[in-house]
């Protein structure tokens, strides 16, 4: 029997998907318990010890006005130059990576064998050392103040970090697409320019943002050569006031809604890089 | 016909380490010749095209290519790539770019060329291998032997004196390979120097000058197509030749 005719009818059978929405409602179910089980958690501790909230006291942490004139409290300042200290020492950390996975994956030895002993050292030893040693040992020589000498300790940390990001980014880049930019005739530079780094860039952002987000969160540590930015202000505060928990559910929640803004930016950009592709 | 060749190969060697991959290579291509290069996989047929342009680099021996010598590591190879065209087997299409944008970039980066010139120019090219519809789309949105006739225009937007094919049709559905050999045929037609990485002996023998039969990094045999279909003088190539007709 040759039944040749191709069918033009391919509808699904009704209810071939009737479970889905019944399996998305269960999850939802689980995840709202895990997340009250540890709301009650946190909840109960806190409720064992007795603890006096005053979170009436908050504002003028953040700003104040005297005699009609707004004054910025001791959180927005810190908060401030938090952004500074993070927004520098982030770009400087991707240009240093940057420049450090050139070198990595260059022809030159001696490029290779700086870069590799730099990412090494930086990579294995704690920040809290390196900034120490910078700003004690090495700032007075240079003749920089401790917010650069900060500033530059972050990035040279952060960068030893973004260089393999960004190395494995390139590397995960199709060699025929290099073969191909070389082929036409492109020089080096417009290769990595046209070819290379906009096709390493969906590679490299995801955990290039999550450094961000250490960057922003390590610039914390700044607090211990006397750098007034949040965290520093925070352990002001509470020393001043004794107002422990307010004070750091604020500051946790202020570098919360700074890396989750981040994070958001990044996927929006990510879509609209990837969209044109589909 | 120029009496100078525009590729001239003499005792070109190349190793992969301890691997010889080219043995003591002695090419001459004129000017509008087409050469067809076949053999075993793995006898140096593609890392010999890649020489020319230094996708690979040789040890010994000399290309010249145009009267100029290609030599590893030359400042300025950039310079003779742009006069080189080629095609890969995979095609290796600019994968976040349009069709379009994949053939101006060359023209507007290396030769200066206005935007608005060099997209006449691709869309000019886009129409001679009969895909100049599928301008604005990317790549992936392409069958292999449209992607493989855009690879083909790309090359040619740079307006080379000569074009490399390796392997051009040895990643295409069956149904694909006729209309990338159709086009090839035609730049042949128009008088383009190629050199053609292929298996397709219908190809060689409609569009070649000479065929060269490589094996285990040596040239075995030159030949006109006619004399190396018909009676191949060696063993190798006999024996080569039956296993292509076999199946």
């Amino acid at each position: 029997m040759a039944q040749s005719v191709i069918s033009l009818d391919r509808k699904p059978p009704a209810g071939l998907n009737k479970g889905a929405f019944a399996r998305r409602m269960l999850q939802i179910g689980q995840a709202l318990a895990v997340l009250g089980a540890i709301g009650w958690l946190i909840w109960a501790g806190i409720a064992q010890l007795e603890y006096r909230w005053q979170w009436y006291r908050v504002e003028p942490f953040f700003y104040r006005v005297v005699d009609g004139e707004l004054i910025w409290g001791p959180l927005v300042r810190g908060l401030i130059l938090t952004l500074k200290i993070a927004g520098l020492a982030g770009a400087l950390a991707i240009l240093i990576g940057f420049l450090t996975a050139l070198a990595r994956m260059s022809g030159s030895i001696a490029g290779r064998a700086i870069a590799t002993t730099y990412l090494e050292a930086i990579r294995n030893t704690p920040l809290l050392v390196q900034l120490f040693l910078v700003y004690f040992v090495l700032a007075p020589i240079i003749g920089i103040d401790r917010f650069w000498a900060g500033v530059l300790c972050l990035a040279f940390f952060e960068g030893s970090f973004a260089a393999e990001i960004i190395r494995g980014g390139i590397r995960g880049v199709d060699r025929g697409q290099v073969e191909a930019a070389r082929a036409v005739g492109l020089t080096r530079v417009d290769s990595y320019r046209y070819i290379i780094v906009p096709q390493a860039l969906p590679l490299i952002l995801p955990p290039l943002t999550g450094l961000m987000i250490s960057t922003i969160k390590h610039s914390a540590i700044v607090s211990v050569i006397a750098l007034a930015e949040l965290s520093t202000q925070a352990l002001n505060l509470i020393s001043n006031t004794f107002m422990a928990f307010e004070i750091w559910f604020i500051t946790a929640a202020i570098y919360l809604s700074l890396t989750v803004t981040l994070s958001f930016a990044v996927t929006l950009f990510e879509w609209r890089l990837n969209k044109p592709r589909r | 016909m120029s009496e100078t060749p525009l590729v001239e190969i003499t005792g070109l060697c190349k190793w992969f380490g301890e691997f010889s991959a080219l043995w003591d290579i002695n090419l001459s291509v004129m000017r509008g010749e087409k050469v067809v290069i076949c053999g075993p996989s793995g006898s140096g047929k593609s890392t010999l095209i890649r020489c020319i342009n230094q996708l690979e680099e040789h040890q010994k021996g000399s290309i010249r290519v145009d009267g100029q010598e290609v030599r590893p590591g030359m400042k300025g190879i950039e310079k003779i790539r742009r006069e080189v065209g080629m095609v890969f087997q995979s095609f290796n299409l600019f994968a976040h770019m349009s069709v379009l944008d994949n053939l101006t970039l060359g023209p507007v980066r290396n030769r200066g060329m206005a935007p608005a010139e060099a997209r006449e120019l691709a869309m000019s090219y886009l129409e001679k291998v009969r895909i100049a519809e599928q301008a604005a789309k990317y790549p992936a949105q392409l069958s292999g032997g449209q992607q493989q006739r855009v690879a083909i225009a790309r090359a040619l937007c740079m307006q080379p004196k000569l074009m490399l094919f390796d392997e051009p049709t040895s990643a295409l559905d069956p149904e694909m390979i006729a209309g990338v050999l159709e086009v090839m045929e035609g730049l042949a037609r128009d008088g383009m120097t190629m050199i053609v990485v292929t298996h397709e002996m219908g190809f060689a023998r409609r569009v070649a000058d000479r065929v060269v039969f490589m094996d285990k990094g040596e040239i075995v045999e030159t030949a006109p197509p006619e004399a190396f279909f018909g009676a191949p003088r060696t063993a190798r190539a006999a024996e080569f030749l039956s296993q292509l007709l076999a199946h």
